[in-house]
């Protein structure tokens, strides 16, 4: 019997203390908090995609639905409410973008292309996919 | 008492245990085996090893030459069967590891790679970057857990072997995690413990190796060979002692005095050249080196620091891009442990109590005198290394040997399979017991403190067993080991839980040392010659008549140890004179 | 500075009590100590009966991990001076089960290591009289900073899906899988896989990053599972998208 059969309480050993785990854990340090603010920005994600199914309603309706639905998007309070998910959409992709190269190994003539490079081609990415978005949008 | 039962039992999990526990499983997968470790086998020592592995695999290298060069390095004390079966089965032994996954370093064309060592002629060190040792046993261990047959009793302390007619059949232990005292019995059993580099007060080893297996092998009886033969690797860091490895050398690094010359061109070791040159300057032994440093210490020409002398360890030239190759962990250590960077510092090194050539005497197959005891690696000495041990030998040793031991007791366990042990067996293991319980668990008073003697000991030994030695200075440190055991007696334990006791284990580790250190330093007191890494201020020439031969020493309860001589194996190579720097 | 510095260090002794306490220590401050310098200093001279496992003091063998100040470390290779004016508290690592004052119980670790098949598979065996396995220096590059691991287990302790998810194989076993999966050498990726996609394999993990920030040896066990990750969702998508040729 190897060690491990043959301590047969190990999961239930008496005399072992076993710290109990919080439900606040992610307070505990701020790399966890950090990562559970990163989780959360998902609700950011999902509020910029519930508000362009709106806006397409909204179009799909004709021109008073339009109106009324500009209306609703350019109050104070719900400028407020999407400049903070803005916020949390922002942290979401810098985080992933920072998270990248570890998802991702490339490798160019034999050698590991460098994090910071990987990372460096998502900002330009974004950069580039941005400006043609609002070359679309002023070239109207 | 638990009384657990194996056909093969392996005490020490390092990479001569798990070789041996491997070469068991595959030769007879029906014998219970088991592997028994005071501590997880991936905290054995071997772990720390660092420069690389030698075997024959280039092809202007020869079996002959690599014997040659180890016999030579051993300066003729070891047993030259002995070696020529080593260099024979270390390149199988070494592809095996490489077929088992072991990471070696390779060319470009994707064959592994070799480089040079001390005192060998030809490369045919193998190395995985500076991390062999770490390499070598973590890809053991990971081999080990494929093999169902293999069972692990991790972090169970053996105190005593138990040894009935004539035999060994089991030992008694304690499971550290709960304070259980067991026996194991078995039909065989094989000492892969290690060395005792902690008997001295500045070494490379780390805080386990503590002859363990030596002493208990000496207290039943079986004698300890070559004791005297402590190697002393020339570049440890001071204070710590840390490794800092051969291959700094031979991948180029420089030895310089307080002067910033390359103080070995002095010592017969050859000229300085700006490459490394096989064999010479600082590919020298490692003997040579160690005793180059202490002369240089005499003349004045080292430098003083809080932690005692020491020289440079200059790598600057090798360059930043070679050093990330091919010694990264050196680069970590001196960065972590000294706070310079080697790239553009020179590094303070000093000779550190490392390797112990001696230990349980075996043969070739690594079966000691008492039957059903086998040894192999640090433990055992076999001897291949003689006097003095070229770098890069042992890690192969473990493989080589390690496996040998393990067929050998597989054959010995399948052969003895009827035999049981009877009552008396079972009577040794309660005294154990009671002894254990008598003597330190429940033990009051007393009024030595562990630490304390063992700080005494290390002082003592270093003083009296360094690196060169004389009659007078060991008969005193004779006299103290005598005078420490005597006190040990008296050792006062904090610790009353049982459960992971590490007072308890401190203690008991305290007890092999003693033993250990009585050993080395009797039989150094009887060598009166200078050979290899024992050399005596007032007996400076090397005696073949008389010294040709493996000093045995006893254990003798009460009084001093009992010496005798057993002469060399000689088969190919007659004794000459070691010449290096040529 | 100081001449001294405090070591608040948690205490268990199951026999006497039935929770970790912490007692203070005063050490002498040394500018070459490390933490676990220190605790030899209490262990050697003031408490004999502090527990804590420890043996290379070189960072190599894995055995001295403990929380520092909350943050999973190895004492060997932590120095007093990062730590001054203290005090510096030390507890046994976390999400692991203690059994005395500063060790834990690693036998799960043990346990769950085997089973991702740590160690190289070949479908076929090369005799040894045909030499090595070739293996060129890019290949031994693509996997070598996982194979540095040594166990020491911080990963663990500073992952919190390995604190609320017992069973979870956890960083350093999974990287080690990857390991070997990467190894050009080896050919068990996919008996690995059904081991760790299951449910309390690679899936469990959610990419906190935790266990390389605090890997003192650069294996990136996150990096590891995620490109795993990548590997496994590949090997699904084929089988589903190509039932009859996937292997």
């Amino acid at each position: 019997m190897s060690h491990e059969e043959r301590v047969h309480y190990t999961l239930y050993h008496p005399k072992w203390y076993r710290r109990p785990v919080s439900v606040w854990w992610w307070l505990e340090r701020w790399p966890y908090t950090r990562f559970v603010l990163r989780e959360l920005t998902s609700i950011a994600v999902g509020f910029f995609a519930l508000l362009t199914l709106w806006q397409l309603r909204a179009l799909h309706g004709g021109e008073a639905a339009y109106q009324r639905f500009l209306t609703q998007v350019e109050s104070p309070a719900f400028i407020a409410l999407s400049v903070f998910f803005l916020g949390g959409i922002l942290f979401h992709a810098l985080t992933w973008f920072h998270l990248a190269p570890k998802a991702v190994v490339v490798r160019l003539a034999g050698r590991r292309v460098p994090d910071g490079l990987i990372v460096l081609s998502n900002y330009v990415g974004w950069i580039a996919v941005s400006a043609m978005v609002v070359w679309i949008l002023m070239s109207e | 008492m638990d009384v657990l039962s194996h056909d093969v039992l392996i005490v020490g999990g390092g990479g001569a245990g798990l070789r041996a526990a491997i070469a068991i499983a595959e030769s007879d997968p029906k014998l219970s085996l088991a592997v028994v470790s005071k501590v997880y086998p991936m905290r054995s020592h071997t772990v720390s090893a660092e420069g690389g592995a030698a075997a024959v695999i280039k092809s202007d290298d020869s079996l002959d030459a690599h014997a040659y060069d180890t016999i030579s390095g051993a300066d003729w004390l070891c047993d030259q069967d002995a070696v020529e079966v080593f260099v024979e089965e270390a390149p199988e032994e070494m592809l095996q590891l490489e077929h088992w996954g072991c990471p070696w370093s390779r060319l470009p064309d994707g064959k592994v790679a070799v480089r040079p060592f001390g005192g060998m002629k030809t490369e045919r060190t193998w190395f995985a970057a500076d991390k062999t040792g770490f390499h070598m046993l973590h890809t053991l261990f990971q081999t080990t857990l494929k093999y169902a047959p293999i069972q692990r009793y991790d972090e169970f302390f053996v105190t005593k072997l138990l040894v009935e007619e004539g035999r060994c059949q089991g030992v008694v232990a304690i499971e550290l995690g709960t304070g259980k005292i067991v026996t194991i019995l078995a039909k065989s059993i094989i000492l892969c413990t290690g060395g005792c580099g902690k008997v001295f007060a500045f070494t490379t080893n780390a805080n386990i190796k503590n002859g363990d297996g030596m002493a208990l092998a000496y207290r039943a009886g079986v004698p300890l060979k070559d004791m005297e033969f402590v190697q002393y690797h020339p570049t440890g860091l001071p204070f710590t002692g840390i490794l800092i490895t051969e291959a700094s050398r031979s991948e180029g690094g420089w030895l310089l005095n307080k002067d910033g010359y390359r103080y070995l061109q002095d010592y017969d070791l050859g000229t300085p050249q700006p490459h490394p040159v096989l064999r010479s300057m600082e590919l020298g032994p490692r003997d040579r080196l160690s005793q180059a440093f202490v002369k240089e210490q005499e003349k004045g020409r080292t430098l003083e620091g809080p932690y005692g002398n020491y020289v440079h360890l200059d790598i600057r030239h090798l360059g930043e891009k070679k050093i990330d190759k091919k010694l990264p962990f050196v680069r970590e250590l001196c960065r972590k442990y000294v706070g310079l960077d080697p790239v553009n510092e020179m590094i303070p090194v000093r000779p550190v109590a490392h390797y112990m050539m001696g230990g349980v005497h075996t043969d070739i197959h690594g079966a000691t005198p008492l039957p059903g005891l086998f040894a192999a690696g640090e433990v055992a000495c076999v001897s291949i290394n003689g006097a003095n041990r070229l770098g890069s030998n042992s890690l192969t040793e473990l493989l080589v040997f390690g496996a040998r031991a393990g067929k050998a007791a597989a054959g010995f366990a399948a052969e003895n399979r009827g035999k049981n042990a009877d009552a008396a067996v079972q009577a040794q293991a309660q005294d154990e017991e009671r002894r254990l319980h008598e003597e330190f668990l429940n033990k009051t008073g007393g009024k030595e403190r562990i630490a304390e003697l063992r700080d005494e000991m290390q002082k003592t030994m270093e003083e009296s067993a360094g690196i060169y030695r004389n009659g007078p200075d060991l008969g005193k440190g004779a006299e103290a080991m005598r005078g420490l055991q005597g006190r040990f007696q008296d050792v006062a334990l904090e610790d009353r839980s049982h459960t992971f006791n590490t007072e308890l284990t401190a203690a008991l580790e305290l007890s092999y040392m003693l033993d250990v250190a009585e050993a080395i330093v009797h039989s150094a007191k009887a060598r009166t010659e200078s050979r290899g890494s024992h050399q005596r201020t007032d007996h400076p020439e090397r005696d073949d008549e008389k010294f040709l031969s493996h000093t045995l020493v006893y254990q003798a309860p009460n009084d001093a140890p009992r010496i005798e001589y057993l002469p060399v194996t000689i088969t190919r190579w007659p004794p000459g004179k070691r010449v290096y720097g040529k | 500075m100081a001449d001294t510095i405090t070591l608040a260090v948690a205490r268990y002794r199951p026999e006497e009590e039935s929770e970790p306490t912490f007692q203070d220590f005063d050490v002498p401050f040394r500018k070459d100590w490390a933490i676990l310098d220190a605790l030899n200093y209490v262990k050697d001279r003031v408490d004999g009966s502090l527990s804590f496992r420890w043996s290379c003091r070189m960072g190599v063998c894995g055995s001295c991990g403990m929380m520092v100040n909350g943050e999973p470390t190895l004492t060997c290779a932590a120095f007093l001076s990062s730590y001054v004016p203290g005090p510096i508290k030390v507890e046994p690592l976390r999400f692991f089960p203690i059994i005395r004052d500063l060790v834990v119980d690693i036998t799960q670790f043990m346990a769950k290591l085997k089973t991702v098949k740590p160690w190289l598979v070949r479908g076929e065996e090369k005799p040894l009289t045909e030499g090595e396995y070739l293996q060129t220096p890019e290949e031994l590059d693509s996997y070598k900073h996982h194979s540095m691991c040594i166990n020491c287990l911080l990963c663990y302790a500073a992952c919190p899906v390995v604190g609320l998810e017992p069973g979870f194989i956890g960083p350093a076993a999974i990287a080690l899988a990857q390991r070997y999966n990467l190894d050009s050498r080896d050919q068990g990726s996919a008996e690995r896989l059904s081991a760790l996609s299951g449910d309390e394999g690679m899936w469990q993990c959610t990419f906190v990053g935790e266990c390389t920030e605090v890997c003192p040896k650069d294996v990136d066990p996150a990096g590891a599972i995620q490109q795993y990750k990548l590997t496994g969702a590949t090997h699904w998508l084929k089988s589903v998208l190509l039932p009859w040729g996937a292997k």
